[in-house]
């Protein structure tokens, strides 16, 4: 089934139908549910978000593909819709934001160690640290602001401790910027790596812009303010290491091939079957946009698209505890920054970034101040206080 | 100036009741949320099972509040620390060292919790599915707690509720581990419930002094 995916026809669009009763289902369990079920949810989510905020964009540009935009971006936001949904609403916005940084460590570790491009496995290296960081901060603020322990929602898959720290990540924006890909020799899963994780940073910072203002606490509504604005630096980076010489066209195609490679991935490794049953529903629905958008390439190209493809889907991103990989990163690399475009040692960093950063820090640093003194106990600090 | 009534923007107000008089509304009432909840209703899990060891009965239902008071004390304590330091910064007449030995105690219940779910071969570092109800319940709580705009009033408010829920909740379980047997614990958490009875007499005072008082600033001064 793998190597013929692309060419499979799957759910013809006129046939993608939902009802309100559909799209609101029984959500997971936040207790009983393994914790990727939760990471691919929400990394689905962002695809989908993704899928639906590069359309639009699309059709602001492109008068000729307005309508096939509309007819597929109207399925993409249901598809958002029933998948969003899935989250409990037992769920604090605080533990669903734990489960958010879950998604950019062991997504992003499982791209890096997989990246063929040395540069941009790098990129992704550099970013997991930082991400890794968040978790640490955030989890802080759940214990001392809820009263409540992370790894109910990471299950001990994902490690809790500083990373790059958070108050050392604000960036100039011109050292947020890197190296695009070369669209014509990039391996087809470089240009899925990126679209994906460009995808789950642009979702974590639209959804942090839209919950930080909704806590009371001033320190949450700080340290969501600081991690929102490094969310939006992590999307400058990625976005930016995707060939901006790519046509609209090739950008539609890839972001449909990425959908479908993404949901494949969710079938494959999912376990609670009706959860699988929707990504299996889902993934025929993107073979169908994906052959609609194939046709369109070939109407406004003038190309074969699978020019773009590659022969074989390439193997899932695998959902699993990546550790080791992010131990031995954390190891190796936590001390590293950015100059421009480079990743390079503490040391090289440009005055820009450290002016911005010192500015930016003046009145205080809220991942700071949420976490002094801070270290993960299992049942939060108050047990290892109360031992 | 609060805005939100309709005596303060009369003219608009009539407009709108005009306008709204003009119209038809739709067939039907409330009933209708009523059978959509229904219908979900049927459908719908717990909101998750017991972690293990699996037991039944009463054993059962004891381990699930006991997963429930545990999360409610360390809540409880979190509560306290939202609490503390605005109180002092408004210059309150509560007494700090009060405050800080209720703060205290709810963080020894939640370490007593602990220690009597381990005793029975549970795992405290597990959410039960009450646990998991109370911290929801909790959260509006902690928001009012942690508000710099609740006054101190206010604030002994959400402590009054929580504190209320407490005594209840260790009434309970003092009957569930009675029940079930154990009554080595039974001794232990009837002192804890002795010791919420005088943290609920305390805040209740303090409560009403400070609605009484009905001058207050915000909680930060």
């Amino acid at each position: 089934m793998k190597a013929s995916l692309f060419q499979t026809r799957g759910t013809p669009l006129d046939r993608q139908k939902f009802t309100w009763r559909d799209l609101v289902q029984k959500p997971i369990s936040k207790l009983d549910d393994d914790a990727y079920t939760r990471v691919r949810i929400i990394l689905m989510n962002g695809i989908e978000a993704e899928a639906v905020g590069f359309q639009h964009a699309c059709a602001r540009m492109n008068a000729a593909l307005q309508r096939p935009l509309a007819d597929i971006r109207r399925v993409e936001h249901h598809q958002a819709t029933l998948i969003n949904w899935l989250i409990g609403p037992d769920h604090s916005p605080l533990e669903t934001t734990i489960a958010y940084e879950q998604v950019a460590i062991d997504v992003t570790a499982a791209v890096a160690m997989r990246e063929p491009d040395e540069y941009l496995a790098q990129v992704y290296r550099f970013g997991l640290l930082e991400d890794f960081d968040h978790l640490y901060r955030y989890s802080a603020l759940l214990d001392r602001l809820e009263g409540k322990d992370a790894n109910n929602i990471l299950q001990s898959y994902t490690d809790i401790l500083p990373g790059r720290p958070t108050a050392e990540e604000h960036r100039a924006p011109m050292d947020d910027l890197r190296k695009p890909y070369d669209k014509m020799s990039a391996e087809p899963i470089t240009k899925l790596h990126a679209l994906t994780i460009m995808a789950a940073e642009q979702q974590t910072r639209n959804f942090y812009m839209n919950i930080g203002p909704m806590y009371a606490d001033p320190v949450a509504r700080q340290l969501y303010a600081e991690i929102a604005s490094i969310e939006e630096q992590h999307v400058t980076q990625y976005e930016s290491i995707i060939d901006p010489n790519e046509t609209w066209m090739e950008k539609w195609l890839m972001h449909e091939a990425a959908e479908v490679y993404n949901y494949y991935g969710c079938v494959e490794q999912e376990e609670n079957p009706r959860i699988r049953a929707i990504w299996e529903r889902f993934l025929d629905y993107e073979l169908g946009h994906l052959q609609m958008v194939m046709e369109l390439f070939k109407k406004h190209e003038k190309r074969d698209p699978m020019e773009l493809l590659p022969e074989e889907l390439p193997d899932p991103i695998p959902f699993d505890s990546q550790r080791e990989f992010v131990r031995e990163t954390l190891a190796n690399e936590v001390d590293l920054r950015a100059d421009g475009t480079e990743i390079v040692p503490k040391g090289k960093e440009g005055k820009v970034s450290r002016e911005y950063r010192e500015a930016i820090n003046a009145d205080g640093s809220p991942s700071e101040t949420v976490s002094a003194g801070y270290k993960w106990s299992p049942g939060t600090e108050l047990k290892r206080k109360a031992a | 100036m609060n805005q939100t009534g309709i005596v303060i923007a009369p003219e608009f107000a009539n407009k709108m009741m005009e306008n709204t008089d003009l119209t038809k509304p739709p067939r039907g009432d409330e009933q209708a949320l009523a059978k959509v909840r229904m219908e979900y209703g049927k459908e719908a899990d717990p909101v998750g099972t017991l972690p293990d060891p699996q037991l039944t009965g009463v054993k059962a239902v004891l381990m699930d509040k006991l997963g429930e008071r545990l999360a409610f004390e360390r809540t409880g304590t979190r509560l306290y620390d939202a609490l503390i330091a605005p109180v002092q910064a408004a210059k309150s007449d509560i007494p700090a060292k009060d405050l800080q030995h209720i703060r205290d105690e709810e963080h020894v219940h939640f370490a007593l919790v602990g220690a009597a779910i381990q005793s029975l071969g549970g795992d405290p570092t597990a959410q039960t599915p009450a646990a998991d109800v109370t911290g929801v319940e909790g959260m509006g709580l902690m928001q009012v707690l942690t508000d710099p705009s609740t006054t101190v009033a206010q604030a002994l408010h959400a402590i009054l509720v929580a504190e209320l829920a407490d005594n209840e909740a260790w009434e309970e379980l003092i009957e569930l581990t009675e029940q079930a047997g154990n009554e080595d614990l039974v001794a232990r958490f009837e002192k804890a419930r002795d010791e919420e009875m005088e943290h609920l007499e305390k805040v209740r005072a303090w409560y009403k002094e400070a609605t009484l008082k009905g001058k207050e600033a915000t909680l930060n001064g």
